[in-house]
């Protein structure tokens, strides 16, 4: 096994059995074997879909980090690449796949759009970005980002899942996983994150306050 | 083919004297019609002149004169200039115009985009439900005095960016710190927000009339999307089933609702060229063009010469790629997966090289000006769009049509199912490959010739039966006439300037408005600009052709199975940045 980054070096293995034993920690045995495999969810919001789609052609070929098996299904997948616009007609819809995805889980923002609104952001139907509701792991900037820039914002995530440590990770902490994380948002007269009722109320309180001094 | 672009103007105010009148706006043409007369005037329209085609219906808000404004554009298939005529309501509230459904059905959800985002209560629409925005949503978004929640100024360039040279953000502005506006006193405790009972319900609506059945099923609904792998980004449909056959669909879309009129009106003119390219975004070529034909009909510049030819070029490279995708995705939904859509994908990467080579990006080109291009084309990629289109293309297309028209599953899945037919297609204002395949020759590349169109020689692609198998072929079809094009763009394409003006970075357009129009791959791109001559449009609007292709959704769907839904979806051939602006 010529694998470096699962071998851990400076552990003395017998000349007659080396390349064919390999000593390494639980640790990187564990993230060696979920960074090979990320399983994306398929799912496409806009323009960045279309490089996503481009990325896992024969030309760039995300197949070579073990990421092309796009799941349909929450269920089954790793990794939510927020490729595209976020509106707030659509968050809610991307909040429930979010929490239907079971531990691990991590997201991707590609682009613009899903960094921080993007070029739309002023829009009265954009939502400024994925991180105002769910964590985001990697940001990949571009508009679209190219199918290179989004296999380095992949392995960059790679990166992130080889520092982690079973014992830290947040899933196999007791009570620390709640399966419905990310409340759902409402679609009232505007978008309605009820995580902020308390401050809605504040604000609303405020002005109507000044209004009556006025 | 078609009819030469007749000259002669049609004379509405002598055939109804009284309720109709010129329209004498400086730089404004076509009809006012009053509000009473509408329905009586528009079937004249149709059935004594003939324009049998509703383009583009959409509304400004003329806040000063305390007036809204419907305005429509009708064609007719034969070919020729169009007919615009326009109704008149007072500002108050609600907007009250009789709606044109039962004229062209294809006004039905331009009618509901202009409730949605403008307020207009159109009489007589059969399910007047919002559109993009979703039900519950507070105000009128392209209402003049609609203001949106990280709203600064009135049009770009913000003056409020840089007070004193520090840059502030928006969200300090708003008093939630987010891109949110709620009405005073907004209680979220006591809120309950409107479910979807009025989607529903009109679906219902739309079964009810079947009458007395022999065998009284139960009927399912089942809701496909806005997550859904085959409906091409994030379309949601509401299908109610009898067994397995459809009888009832709505499609529900705004999931990808980013604004882009509301945005393009605060931009200056060059601002929004940008935009455009993330509107269809396989076409961004084919986008610019439009968006850049219609302000310089408004600001009446020409063209550089050179620049014309580049701008064939590129639009038919686009069309080339985009209907490769088409055929690759088609059959991905028919269930072959990945093999034919990647050998569509390594075609257009190499024409993506094209657009990288002279603009700089991959996708999102912003890549014509006004007057021309903002690129020359380099020589040796000039050479090798030369290898694409004389060497590579047309070989691989043969080899596409090698691999997959004579597949029995194939055939089979797509021979006979009925996609829609020429007097359907008309009446939904379906344009595009669709309309051609139903056996209606109209494309506006010959119908009413833009650019430097005339100048070639090509056949309007046209099959007659309407089915899937024609709506597929044709774009083979479409793709060597687009060849064909491309080898004569490239001969004739003469040395020269690239563009008639000066770069500029804030155009003068006089006050005004224009409606230009280009065949994009997926139909008839129209864009409506209001000028009122400042350096931002006044009413900014696109007519997008994936938009209103789904309009016939529900027709071509009723009476198949659940099982070629996906497949029917599929040869409208929609992109969700088009459809949801
Ligand atoms: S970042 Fe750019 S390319 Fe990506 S979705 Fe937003 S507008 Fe489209």
């Amino acid at each position: 096994m010529e694998n470096e980054g699962l071998n851990l070096p400076n552990y003395n293995i017998p000349e007659d059995i080396q390349n064919v034993v390999s000593i390494t920690t639980l640790d990187r045995l564990y993230n060696w074997g979920r960074r090979s495999s990320v399983w994306p969810l398929m799912f496409g919001l806009a323009c960045c879909a279309i490089e996503m789609i481009a990325a896992q052609a024969a030309r760039y070929d995300m197949a070579r980090f073990g990421m092309e098996v796009m799941r349909p299904t929450p269920r089954q997948a790793d990794m939510m690449l927020v490729s595209g616009t976020v509106t707030k007609k659509m968050l809610p819809s991307i909040i429930r796949l979010y929490n239907q995805m079971p531990e691990p889980k991590y997201v991707v923002a590609m682009g613009a759009c899903a960094s921080s609104g993007g070029p739309f952001k002023e829009g009265y139907n954009v939502v400024a970005g994925i991180d105002k509701f769910l964590p985001v792991d990697v940001y990949i900037p571009g508009c679209p980002p190219t199918p290179q820039a989004l296999i380095a914002g992949l392995i960059k995530l790679q990166e992130k899942i080889d520092k982690q440590s079973i014992k830290k990770v947040r899933w196999y902490q007791k009570g620390k996983v709640d399966p419905n994380y990310v409340p759902m948002p409402i679609l009232g007269p505007d978008l309605i994150d009820v995580r902020r009722n308390a401050e809605f109320k504040q604000v609303a309180a405020q002005t109507a306050q000044k209004e009556g001094e006025a | 083919m078609t009819a030469p672009a007749s000259t002669q103007t049609v004379d509405l105010v002598a055939r109804f004297p009284g309720f109709v009148t010129a329209d004498e706006r400086p730089g404004n043409s076509g009809f006012i019609v009053k509000k009473e007369n509408l329905v009586e005037v528009a079937t004249a329209i149709r059935d004594e002149f003939g324009f049998d085609l509703l383009s583009n219906v959409t509304g400004v808000d003329y806040i000063a004169e305390n007036k809204m404004e419907v305005v429509y554009h009708a064609f007719r298939t034969t070919g020729g200039p169009g007919l615009v005529f326009k109704v008149q309501a007072e500002r108050s509230d609600p907007v009250e115009i009789p709606s044109l459904y039962d004229v062209w059905t294809g006004a039905d959800f331009q009618e509901r985009e202009i409730w949605d985002l403008l307020g207009v209560r159109f009489t007589g629409h059969p399910d007047l439900r919002r559109i993009l925005m979703w039900e519950g949503f507070e105000g009128h978004p392209l209402r003049k005095d609609y203001k949106e929640a990280f709203f600064e100024e009135d049009v770009k360039p913000f003056k409020s960016r840089w007070p004193e040279g520090n840059h502030s953000y928006a969200e300090f502005k708003n008093p939630y710190r987010d891109n949110i506006k709620l009405p005073e006193g907004f209680d979220p405790d006591n809120y309950a927000p409107q479910n979807e009972d009025a989607l529903y319900f009109s679906l219902e609506r739309s079964t009810m009339d079947q009458g007395e059945r022999a065998l009284n099923t139960e009927h399912v609904v089942v809701n496909m999307g806005p997550h859904h792998p085959s409906t091409h980004g994030v379309l949601r449909v509401a299908v109610t089933l009898d067994g397995e056959t459809v009888i009832g669909l709505k499609p529900v879309m705004g999931y990808l609702h980013r604004n882009h009129d509301k945005i393009g009106e605060r931009n200056t003119y060059l601002q929004i060229m940008p935009y455009t390219d993330r509107l269809d975004y396989f076409n961004s070529m084919a986008n610019n063009f439009g968006y850049a034909t219609t302000v310089e009909k408004l600001m009446k510049i020409p063209v550089a010469e050179r620049a014309e030819y580049i701008r064939v070029i590129m639009a038919e490279l686009s069309r080339i790629q985009n209907h490769l995708i088409f055929i690759g995705m088609l059959i991905n939904d028919l269930g072959s997966m990945f093999t034919p859509s990647l050998y569509a994908f390594e075609e257009r990467e190499l024409i993506l090289d094209i657009f990288e080579a002279v603009s700089g990006a991959r996708m999102m080109c912003n890549y014509f000006r006004f007057g021309g291009v903002v690129r020359d084309i380099p020589e040796d990629v000039l050479q090798k769009i030369k290898d694409l289109v004389h060497d590579r293309l047309p070989a691989k297309t043969d080899e596409m049509e090698r691999l997959l028209n004579e597949n029995e599953i194939l055939i089979a899945r797509l021979t006979g199912i009925k996609v829609l037919d020429a007097e359907q297609a008309i009446r939904h204002s379906v344009t595009g490959p669709c309309l051609r395949a139903a056996g209606v020759p109209y494309d506006l590349r010959r119908a009413d010739p833009y650019s430097v169109y005339d100048r070639f020689d090509f056949d309007v692609a046209v099959r007659y039966n309407g089915d899937m198998m024609d709506n597929y072929l044709i774009r083979f079809d479409e793709i060597r006439q687009s060849l064909r094009i491309l080898e004569q763009a490239l001969k004739q394409m003469p040395e020269g300037p690239i563009n008639s003006q000066k770069p500029q970075y804030q155009v003068r357009v006089p006050a005004g408005e224009a409606y230009g129009r280009v065949e994009s791959p997926k139909g008839e791109l129209g864009f409506y600009v209001v000028s009122n001559g400042k350096p931002n449009p006044y009413r900014y609007h696109v007519r997008a052709p994936s938009f209103i292709n789904l309009t016939a959704l529900e027709t071509m769907c009723i009476g198949t199975k659940i099982a070629d839904f996906v497949a029917l979806l599929a040869m409208l051939d929609i992109v969700m940045g088009e459809v949801d602006r």
